[in-house]
């Protein structure tokens, strides 16, 4: 009885998560642009957005930008969690409201603020300062998913090691890593999640020179979506899913990668 | 297993990264071209590409005081870009815009003389039209039994909660005071207040202020009645897959917005030259023909309209196509507001708001 | 760097004789953080800084020099209208983390009581909506809320009445709710699964039963998780804006609507940037609120910071 309480309910939240996905793969097929009649099945807006330019290069960038800012922001955001954790009791009160104040602002907050920065110093907008504001919003989030597990490390275990022996390195790596892996695992998933949609920022930073997919579609909003952003977007979940599946079988058992 | 797939991503990260730096050392000329989304045949930028060698960098924005904001904030340099009317009206006064050498813009022959030397630029030195067009109202033919040719069916109780407004200030301003009667630019501060008021006892029946979803809306029978540009109904019109004659559109008799849309090159522009080759070959009347069927909007090119006569008399019927020139001498371009931007910008909160 | 204290080092005599004041604390990894207060400084609180600068004054932005000093932003602001907004959007947004809070909660404890093998699948499917596009998922609920909607056609085939939730804050809601629940979910999940099962066991053993156990071991021990999550949800849901506008018909404006307008739309950025500081000032108090909160948690569990 309580397994298909929970069954039901966890359908009904997964549900609840997928249904304006399914949604907008079922329109990426509809002949007609409308998002409120069916005009038919088709494959033509799949063709089109091979052959779309804008579609190609806001693509680029974004998948370009999301990938960098994961990556850097992980290696920094956990490095800087294991320095802040060891802070004293003000300068890592300090610091830690400080790293949270991207995540509090508004995105356009930030957004504009940094915008202000890079024009007020001369540096022209475009690849680098889009790619910089990412890091400087995803880092915090890291920051935030590898304190708990290391609040949660008992700080023995790493003194223990280095009685044994161990240099503070190694005490690192072998010891101090492994245990909070799980939290920079999450880091890195939210810290790419924001960063592959993120719109307002973006906008602010990115100049002529740059794009992505999010500032492409809200510049169509005014005139219309076309339906190969929803094709665009099909594709996309498709190759997450199934590097996803393949990423899960890979690892030994499911275990490893969280636990 | 986990060091390996670090290292290999780090790779990958570090050819990326230096894969955009090469390609942007060429000494190429690259024109930054700015415009709305859905609003250029996009292979024709192509065939300008192979026909004159230069590249062209295409980005879009969504709304005129985005793209005021953008140049504004300056930080980027572009060539050419789509401003509607009230926007060139701004950037002349504030001195954002270069003049165009016409010499180099010999198309601009083709150009119908109504859409010439507009209120936004009377002595026509710094645009070339590119589309125009009409503020209306879309409806559901099944959803109004009542004539629409009116802005007064907008405050009809009888449609109560079916009627969409724009999330434009310009437009929504612009409707209250068509129907009282006053100029679209007024900046008599009595008319406004009693545009404002009107607008507020509007709000209840109104269902919301939205973007490009109103023609969606109202297609879907979630809506009656909403403003739109000519434009939208066109894109309904020229759908093939679905029929919308159940959809319709006025165009009030008290008299509306008349939009153009027009290309500028401003004070960043960094290729003037080339520049205006660009805007030349947007008006010629082979490209200016394809460009207007793919968007589907009026262009302003007289011999593109000569063709599409040929190929589709039935559009010229379409007030939304070719409104009549009753409608014409009634309806009004807007301009820069100046100061009274802010007092608009503030009713326009104010009426959300409450 | 601070000395190390002679007193910390454990077995000190047999130490001495090959590493000499071998460090067995690990002070010295606050090195490492460092580097990111000097980048914090850069781009966080010089760019904060300039936007305050903004909200104090009026004049052309792009010449700093030339600004002068003005408080009309911020009186503006307290005007009545503002004022609403505001507290809507306080408002709304307690409610949206109150709902992801109870929603999310369950089912971060369902996968971390979940056999390993599922758990990695079931928390990545988890964010696999969040990486489709925003705005795109906003639209798709239009089509599923709206009066001729999916979810009215379906309600109506089965025979139930139909929702007018359509412009309107239920539906606001249930967009933020949508948007933000895997951000809850994640953080208590991550606490949860670390916690210890010999404490369970030693519960159950002491004669609590499961309600017990949850109420004074899982609970208390989760309220890290919790925190974080309320964090990383109440925080961007004061702050939204493209859902209000498309889910509500921009009929109640929040008070992201009114700053991004300031910005992209009315170009006032002084105004702004006024705006933003009032919104940060009250965030920055929720926060410090929360923190208290969290050191009462740790110094009951008997932690220092």
């Amino acid at each position: 009885m309580k397994k298909t309480a929970v069954r039901i309910y966890m359908g009904l939240i997964y549900i609840f998560l997928y249904a304006p996905i399914i949604l907008l793969i079922v329109f990426s097929f509809n002949k007609s642009k409308s998002r409120g009649q069916w005009g038919g099945f088709t494959f033509d807006w799949y063709l089109e957005v091979f052959k779309d330019r804008q579609i190609k290069e806001a693509l680029f960038y974004t998948i370009l930008v999301a990938v960098l800012a994961t990556v850097i922001s992980t290696i920094v955001g956990t490095i800087a969690a294991i320095g802040i954790h060891n802070f004293k009791r003000f300068p890592k009160a300090f610091s830690l409201n400080v790293n949270n104040l991207p995540v509090l602002n508004p995105d356009i907050v930030t957004g504009v603020s940094l915008m202000t920065l890079f024009i007020s110093t001369s540096i022209p907008l475009g690849f680098g300062t889009m790619l910089i504001a990412h890091i400087v919003f995803c880092i915090p989030y890291v920051i935030l998913a590898v304190l708990p597990k290391l609040k949660q490390l008992n700080r023995h275990l790493a003194e223990a090691a280095m009685d044994l022996g161990a240099t503070p390195w190694v005490a690192l790596r072998k010891v101090i890593l492994p245990e909070i892996t799980p939290g920079i695992i999450s880091g890195a998933l939210l810290a790419f999640t924001l960063s592959i949609d993120d719109f307002v920022i973006s906008f602010f930073t990115a100049g002529t020179e740059a794009t992505n997919l999010s500032i492409l579609i809200y510049s169509m909003a005014k005139r219309g979506v076309k339906p190969s952003i929803n094709a665009l977007s099909t594709m996309l979940f498709i190759v997450v899913v199934t590097l996803l599946l393949i990423v899960n079988k890979k690892s030994e058992k499911g275990e490893e990668l969280y636990l | 297993m986990k060091k390996r797939l670090l290292v290999l991503l780090v790779l990958l990260a570090a050819i990326v990264v230096a894969m955009p730096i090469s390609g942007c050392s060429s000494n190429k000329v690259v024109l930054n071209v700015f415009n709305w989304g859905e609003y250029m045949d996009e292979t024709l930028i192509d065939q300008f590409e192979k026909e004159t060698g230069i590249s062209v960098n295409y980005k879009l924005y969504e709304t005129n005081e985005a793209l005021l904001s953008k140049m504004e904030a300056g930080g980027s340099s572009y060539d050419v870009v789509f401003p509607s009317d009230y926007a060139i009206s701004e950037m002349i006064k504030r001195d954002m815009l270069l003049p165009i050498d016409f010499n180099n813009v010999p198309n601009f022959k083709y150009v119908d003389e109504r859409c010439k030397n507009r209120e936004y630029d009377p002595e026509n030195k710094y645009s070339v039209p590119y589309f125009w067009g009409t503020v209306g109202i879309l409806y559901n033919k099944e959803m109004v039994d009542d004539p629409v040719d009116s802005w007064d069916i907008l405050w009809n109780e009888k449609y109560a909660g079916k009627i969409l407004m724009k999330k434009d200030v310009r437009d929504t301003m612009g409707v209250a005071l068509k129907k009282l009667g006053f100029s679209v630019n007024s900046t008599n501060d009595s008319e406004l207040q009693l545009a404002k008021q009107l607008l507020l006892d509007q709000k209840p029946l109104v269902n919301g202020y939205y973007g490009d979803q109103i023609k969606d809306m109202i297609s879907n029978g979630d809506a009656a009645l909403g403003v739109t540009y000519s434009g939208d109904f066109m894109d309904l019109y020229w759908d093939e897959s679905v029929d919308f004659s159940y959809v319709g559109f006025g165009v009030p008799k008290e008299g509306t917005n008349l939009w153009f849309d027009a290309m500028v090159i401003p004070k960043s522009c960094r290729y003037k030259k080339e520049a205006e080759m660009f805007i030349n070959f947007m008006m010629d009347p082979d490209v200016a023909y394809q460009n207007s069927n793919a968007v589907g909007y009026t262009s302003p090119n007289t011999e593109a309209i000569k063709r599409m006569r040929e190929e589709y008399p039935e559009v010229f019927e379409l007030p939304a196509y070719w409104p009549d020139d009753d409608v014409l001498s009634k309806s009004e371009v807007y301009v820069d507001l100046g100061d009274y931007k802010t007092i608009y910008n503030d009713i326009f909160t104010q009426i959300r708001v409450e | 760097m601070k000395k190390k204290n002679p007193s910390m080092n454990s077995s000190a005599s047999d130490h001495h004789h090959y590493k000499k004041h071998a460090p067995t604390s690990t002070r010295y990894l606050r090195v490492l953080g460092y580097p990111y207060v000097i980048w914090m400084v850069i781009f966080i609180i010089v760019p904060l800084l300039l936007v305050l600068i903004y909200s104090f004054t009026k004049g052309d932005i792009h010449n700093l020099f030339s600004l002068e000093f003005s408080a009309d932003g911020y009186l503006r602001v307290l005007e009545p209208m503002y004022l609403k907004v505001i507290m809507n959007s306080f408002w709304l947004a307690l409610i949206s983390t109150f709902f992801c809070l109870i929603l999310g909660y369950p089912v971060a404890m369902i996968i971390a009581n979940t056999n390993p093998k599922y758990r990695s699948i079931l928390l990545t499917f988890l964010l696999v909506p969040m990486w489709m596009n925003f705005l795109l998922r906003t639209y798709a609920w239009m089509s599923i809320l709206s009066p001729n909607g999916i979810l009215n056609r379906f309600l109506e085939w089965i025979g139930l009445p139909r929702l007018e939730i359509m412009p309107g804050q239920t539906a606001v809601l249930l967009g933020m709710i949508y948007n933000f629940l895997p951000f809850m979910i994640l953080p208590i999940y991550t606490v949860l699964s670390k916690i210890d099962k010999n404490l369970l066991e030693a519960s159950s053993d002491l004669g609590g039963n499961k309600f017990v156990t949850f109420i004074k071991v899982i609970f208390p021990l989760s309220i890290p998780g919790v925190v974080s999550g309320i964090t990383m949800v109440f925080m961007p849901a004061v702050s939204t804006f493209v859902i209000s506008g498309l889910l509500g018909g921009d009929k109640t404006p929040l008070i992201g609507d009114l700053i991004e307008q300031q910005f992209m739309t009315n170009r006032n950025w002084h105004f702004g940037s006024s705006l933003s500081i009032i919104l940060m000032v009250m965030i920055l108090i929720s926060m410090a609120i929360m923190s208290r909160i969290e050191r009462n948690n740790d110094r009951e569990e008997g932690r220092t910071s």
